[in-house]
């Protein structure tokens, strides 16, 4: 663990962060007021949070339906991204885009995206932009198990090892495409063996461990930032909730849930570790805690009490002019 | 008959056709209802919107198929099989998930007959979900059908009731060419009486929705049951207005618009879909020809703005050609005055 202080309290605010929005995200969601559809991101903190810690703003990130965790964890504010989600005016997207689309260039946020399989191809190309301009920045694309089936992400990782780009694949294997199992859905042994099929090194690691997550992304982004080419990392992950809020899971054994939940949190497990260690404090944690908790209230307060978008922005921005 | 909603008429309809052939199959992303996982084999539901549901359970894994998602394979092998000697029913859940798989549908499927001199169409059906209404932004909510509809080889339907929906469903499993079968996901729960056997409605035939002789408004999907409330709104201010549903765009049933043209002398299109090089400017273009003696008004567009489909609720709202603007609309067209 070569993680300072200030990097460990880091760590737990973002995925303490991720879960509170989400679980409050989940909450909102039943009372019916929250357009389109939500897809949750609780139990997958770990892998968002040990990935983007090793980035900063000029990096880019292309993101998935279940995008929330994404968001935060590469520093989206989250009264902005509470002010999409409710389509409000002020949202990070104007309210065009709502939760599958948030987006925020600035902090190298190229958008959750509601294609599966449609941001692979960006974040290549993100990274081919580095490359051109020499600035150094690196991609990564996260990509569930169901979008590792799709064409576009084999087409991305053929062309990024062609062209030696700096990418990074997070393969977030939930275990689930929608209501499909992934031994059922992905026909290789598993996602790992097939990018490595691709020419690139390929490994695995422990979703739910934040360490195990954040030491294999440094060794990617070093080789990504030497000029090395892309790595593939599946992270083997939990997803806690149904495909999108109000899923009645009838696909998924009630028990898998109950113990997913009780042995495998990834929040519980980091604080277990660092407790064990004596490098943080309880009393660390429950201060980051009440933090978070009037942070993410703030931020849902502030999106119900924000008006929706001028009827005159409908036909705004389709172009810069024309 | 049995009362049911379009959602249980289009399950019907595969269920009926699919005891009587047993070379329909069905392939989509959770058709079956999620194979794998901990939940256990069988039927778990029928796929996101409940479509799909007991189809598993009747026809079993080799006929209803559940695919990852890989939609070029799932459209290209349904493609590949409808030449081979299956009729496959392919679902492409959303209809914005065309354009990662358009190349099967658009240079493979819509040519092999003209392409190949006719030995034979592909005789297969891609069911798919269009429509605004539910806040799903940008991508989950498009109207795409005018995009099917301008490729040749391809039969686009667009129902609007639960009994059109099975008997047009049923029509295009055995018909021999690709036709891509849209279902709105704001008529899902629209109700009506529907045959318990299998029957057909010839593509190409209009219906209509309500007689009328001062105004001819077509309503596209959806779009006509819009209009037919607005009929019944117009109707109190003393504007009759005659509304047909086309039920196909293609092939279009351009007779029944004309014929009514003749009678009313004002036509009104409404459209969900955005209206550059859309249906109704192909429905407007055609009567401007060929009924340009009949019309005494200007033909009038309803349709949505040319911008992809915003989250927001109330964008959304103003998104929709709403019940509101198809009553302003054909007002105005049914008191226009030529000045020559
Ligand atoms: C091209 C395309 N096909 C299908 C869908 C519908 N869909 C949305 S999410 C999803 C499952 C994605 O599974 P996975 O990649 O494992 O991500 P997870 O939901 O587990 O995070 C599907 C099939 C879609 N949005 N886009
Ligand atoms: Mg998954």
């Amino acid at each position: 663990m070569q993680l300072s202080r200030d990097d460990l309290r880091e760590a737990y605010t973002t995925m303490k962060r991720i879960r509170v929005f989400e679980e409050r995200m989940r909450t909102e969601f039943q009372k019916g007021e929250m357009p389109g559809f939500v897809h949750l991101y609780c139990g997958q903190e770990a892998i968002a949070t040990g990935v983007c810690m090793h980035l900063s703003n000029t990096d880019n990130i292309g993101s998935t339906h279940r995008g929330h965790g994404h968001c935060i964890a590469k520093g989206c504010d989250v009264k902005d991204m509470a002010l999409e989600i409710y389509c409000r005016e002020d949202g990070l997207c104007k309210g065009k885009g709502g939760s599958m689309h948030i987006a925020d260039l600035s902090k190298g946020m190229l958008g959750a995206n509601a294609i599966v399989g449609g941001s692979p191809p960006l974040a290549v190309g993100a990274a081919l932009a580095a490359k051109t301009l020499k600035n150094k920045a690196v991609a990564v694309a996260f990509i569930g198990d169901g979008a590792s089936n799709q064409g576009t992400v084999f087409e991305a990782m053929n062309l990024a090892v062609v062209l030696k780009l700096p990418v990074i694949f997070v393969y977030e294997n939930n275990g689930y495409a929608e209501f499909t199992g992934i031994d059922y859905h992905c026909g290789a042994v598993d996602i790992t063996t097939r990018s490595s099929g691709f020419g690139m090194p390929a490994v695995k690691v422990d979703g739910t461990d934040f360490f195990a997550v954040h030491d294999v992304m440094r060794e990617a982004v070093e080789r990504a930032r030497s000029g090395d080419g892309p790595t593939s990392i599946e992270c083997e992950a939990l997803r806690w909730y149904g495909h999108y809020e109000g899923d009645p899971q009838a696909y998924r054994s009630k028990t898998e849930v109950k113990e997913i939940k009780a042995n495998k949190d990834p929040l519980e497990i980091f604080k277990q570790k660092v407790l064990e260690k004596e490098l943080m404090e309880n009393v660390e944690f429950e201060e980051i805690n009440s933090l978070i908790e009037k942070e993410v209230d703030d931020a849902i307060k502030l999106a119900l009490n924000s008006p929706l978008p001028p009827l005159s922005s409908l036909e705004e921005n389709v172009y810069e002019s024309y | 008959m049995t009362k049911m909603t379009l959602r249980e008429a289009i399950t019907d309809a595969m269920r009926v056709e699919m005891r009587l052939d047993p070379n329909v199959i069905l392939l989509g992303e959770d058709v079956a209802g999620g194979r794998g996982g901990s939940g256990g084999e069988g039927e778990k539901s029928g796929g996101v919107m409940g479509l799909t549901a007991g189809l598993y359970t009747e026809f079993g894994a080799e006929r209803i198929i559940d695919t990852p998602i890989s939609e070029s394979a799932i459209m290209g092998a349904a493609a590949g099989a409808s030449l081979t000697g299956l009729r496959p029913i392919a679902e492409l859940m959303f209809a914005d998930f065309f354009g990662v798989c358009f190349d099967q549908i658009y240079n493979q499927a819509a040519k092999f007959r003209y392409m190949f001199g006719n030995q034979k169409g592909a005789p297969m059906v891609i069911r798919t979900m269009i429509g605004a209404g539910v806040g799903a932004g940008p991508q989950h909510s498009q109207a795409v059908y005018p995009i099917f509809a301008h490729i040749p080889g391809l039969k686009v339907v667009v129902p609007t009731t639960p009994y059109d929906a099975k008997g047009l469903l049923i029509q295009a499993i055995r018909d021999n060419d690709p036709v891509i079968f849209c279902e709105h996901k704001m008529l899902f729960a629209e109700e009506g009486e529907v045959p318990d056997e299998a029957y057909t409605i010839e593509f190409g035939k209009a219906r209509v929705v309500c007689e009328g002789n001062d105004v001819t408004v077509v309503g596209i999907g959806r779009m006509a049951l819009l209009a037919e409330k607005a009929a019944v709104i117009l109707s109190k201010e003393g504007i009759s207005v005659e509304v047909i549903d086309p039920r196909t765009l293609s092939p279009f049933d351009m007779d029944t618009v004309l014929d009514s043209i003749e009678k009313t002398g004002r036509l009104a299109v409404v459209d969900e879909s955005t209206p550059i090089c859309s249906y109704a400017s192909e429905i407007a273009s055609i009567a401007a020809s060929e009924a340009f003696s009949s019309l005494r008004a200007p033909i009038c567009k309803i349709t949505a703005p040319h911008t992809p489909v915003p989250a927001a609720p109330n964008l959304e709202a103003a998104y929709v050609p709403s019940v509101e603007r198809i009553v302003a609309e054909v007002r105005k067209i049914s008191n226009y005055k030529s000045k020559i």
